[in-house]
């Protein structure tokens, strides 16, 4: 994906939304290589919460039957990118739980070309966006499907709370499938907090950034369901949220 | 401790309350009665600072202090507390993580010391039993799943360790069975009344005033209160209907 010499511009899909001023004191981006063997199991928590900007690029390669779980915490404070590239092997396994958090004038983004090379391997995608002041947080996502990859079972689940007006969220959820007997699903959602939630908890004392984190925790929460150090994700989220309330 | 003087207040720039005017003193227990649409849940929600609610004349002084100056939960922080109608789920946060952090951000408002999670368990215990609520209920995300009588119940649980001065009740009694309505009210007697503590009971019907009796009722129609009585008041209506009474 990204490790061409050549700076990518806005017309490079994969870039669309990226800080590209940003990415150019970075470029180009290390590719970060992993391979799991046959029948192995691996994971890796990535944390961007830095106070400078950051690009990461990861290959993952899941041979037959291995299985992955990436944890990725996007909420540095200034542009934060991921990009992941995952080839599937045969009845392989990979997990994603992404959170990001942003604020300010930041631009976070998540990038996933997921590939099922091969049959019966399973890919899931959580993502969990929660966006204020003119932050821009963007998930691209491609599940392909290769011909022949059958019984694969991909699913996409990406959702975007915006705390402000002013902030955007780009979701991009794509399925490209080639085979017969795939499952693959996605949902997308982008929203607001539930103002009858937020007075509330308002009535029964808590100031709003007080309600407002009490309120996105549970959201953040479900990028990190079942992370080995899910406590710890968890926690670093919540202080990352608390810089943008 | 609650003064509301001339009170007039608009949702979606309707007018709904038109000059209400209302004295509670500490020690007292008030009941409001009216038909759908008097604008009684109005009246608790512009009270408490409900978004949307606009205060377009009048003024309400709560133990001396202008209420409309303060923010929702600097309101509830001064000792009102709101019982919802419809009390709202909250996914993914337990009731205990939620009344131990409010708690606490109302003790910091008054400059009080934090409640120890020790300290908190313990005051929660003792008012879910008084609400024949079992604890575990408590360790549940935020009246996700509850009953319509459970949220209720659950929102005098609340009322018992946030120990208000003035609790307003919007329907405390509407989806309550006999029982409930009978524990619920117990609660009420038990948790506010007392010399120093009022409250405002918002109702459709005569029922929970068997249990809470009040000192006052009034009937409010228009947006306004149109007479006040003693407990009787709510007898009457229960026979006459709003009609024949608010006439």
């Amino acid at each position: 994906m990204s490790d061409l010499l050549t700076l990518p511009t806005r017309r490079d899909e994969a870039f669309r939304y990226a800080d590209i001023a940003s990415l150019e004191t970075l470029w180009p981006v290390a590719m970060q290589e992993i391979r799991v063997a046959a029948g192995q199991s691996d994971s890796l928590a990535l944390v961007l919460d830095g106070a400078a900007a950051d690009a990461r690029d990861l290959s993952i390669v899941l041979e037959d039957g291995a299985s992955f779980d990436l944890h990725l915490l996007n909420a540095g404070s200034a542009y934060g990118r991921i990009a992941v590239e995952v080839r599937l092997g045969k009845r392989s396994r990979f997990h994603l739980g992404a959170a990001q958090i942003a604020g300010g004038d930041q631009t976070v983004e998540v990038v996933t070309e997921v590939r099922h090379a091969e049959p019966d391997a399973v890919s899931t995608q959580v993502v969990r966006s929660v966006l204020a002041g003119h932050a821009t947080g963007t998930y691209l996502g491609r599940v392909a499907v290769a011909r022949g990859a059958i019984g694969t079972d991909g699913s996409q689940s990406i959702r975007a709370m915006l705390l402000d007006r002013t902030a955007t969220a780009n979701a991009r959820p794509e399925l490209e499938i080639y085979a017969d007997d795939v499952k693959c699903a996605h949902g997308c959602a982008v929203g607001e907090l539930d103002p009858q939630g937020l007075f509330y908890l308002a009535q029964r004392g808590l100031p709003p950034a007080a309600a407002k984190k009490l309120m996105l925790q549970a959201f953040i929460a479900e990028a990190f369901v079942g992370a080995a150090d899910e406590e710890a994700l968890t926690q670093a989220a919540l202080a990352a949220l608390e810089a943008v309330l | 401790m609650l003064n509301i003087q001339d009170l007039s207040a608009t949702v979606a720039d309707k007018p709904i309350l038109k000059g209400l005017s209302l004295t509670i003193n500490a020690g007292e227990i008030h009941a409001i009665m009216g038909p759908n649409g008097a604008g009684k849940s109005t009246l608790g929600y512009t009270l408490g600072g409900r978004p949307g609610y606009e205060v377009t004349s009048g003024s309400v002084s709560f133990n001396g202090e202008d209420l409309f100056a303060l923010e929702p939960y600097e309101r509830a922080a001064a000792g009102l507390f709101l019982g919802f109608q419809y009390p709202v789920e909250i996914p993914g946060v337990s009731f205990v993580q939620f009344l131990r952090e409010s708690a606490n951000a109302q003790r910091k408002v008054r400059g009080e010391a934090p409640l120890s999670g020790g300290e908190f368990l313990k005051l929660a215990k003792e008012k879910a039993a008084l609400l024949r609520m079992d604890m575990d209920m408590l360790k549940r995300p935020v009246n996700v799943g509850f009953s319509g009588g459970e949220k209720k119940r659950a929102e005098m649980v609340q009322m018992g360790i946030l120990d208000p001065k003035l609790a307003i009740l919007d329907e405390t009694d509407s989806g309550l069975d006999i029982d409930a309505l009978r524990i619920c009210g117990e609660g009420i007697n038990a948790i506010m009344r007392k010399p120093d503590k009022a409250v405002l009971l918002i109702t459709h019907y005569q029922r929970l005033l068997d249990y809470v009796k009040p000192d006052f009722v009034h009937v409010l129609a228009g947006g306004r209160i149109v007479r006040t009585g003693g407990a009787e008041l709510a007898l009457e209506l229960e026979e006459q209907g709003y009609e024949a009474v608010a006439a």
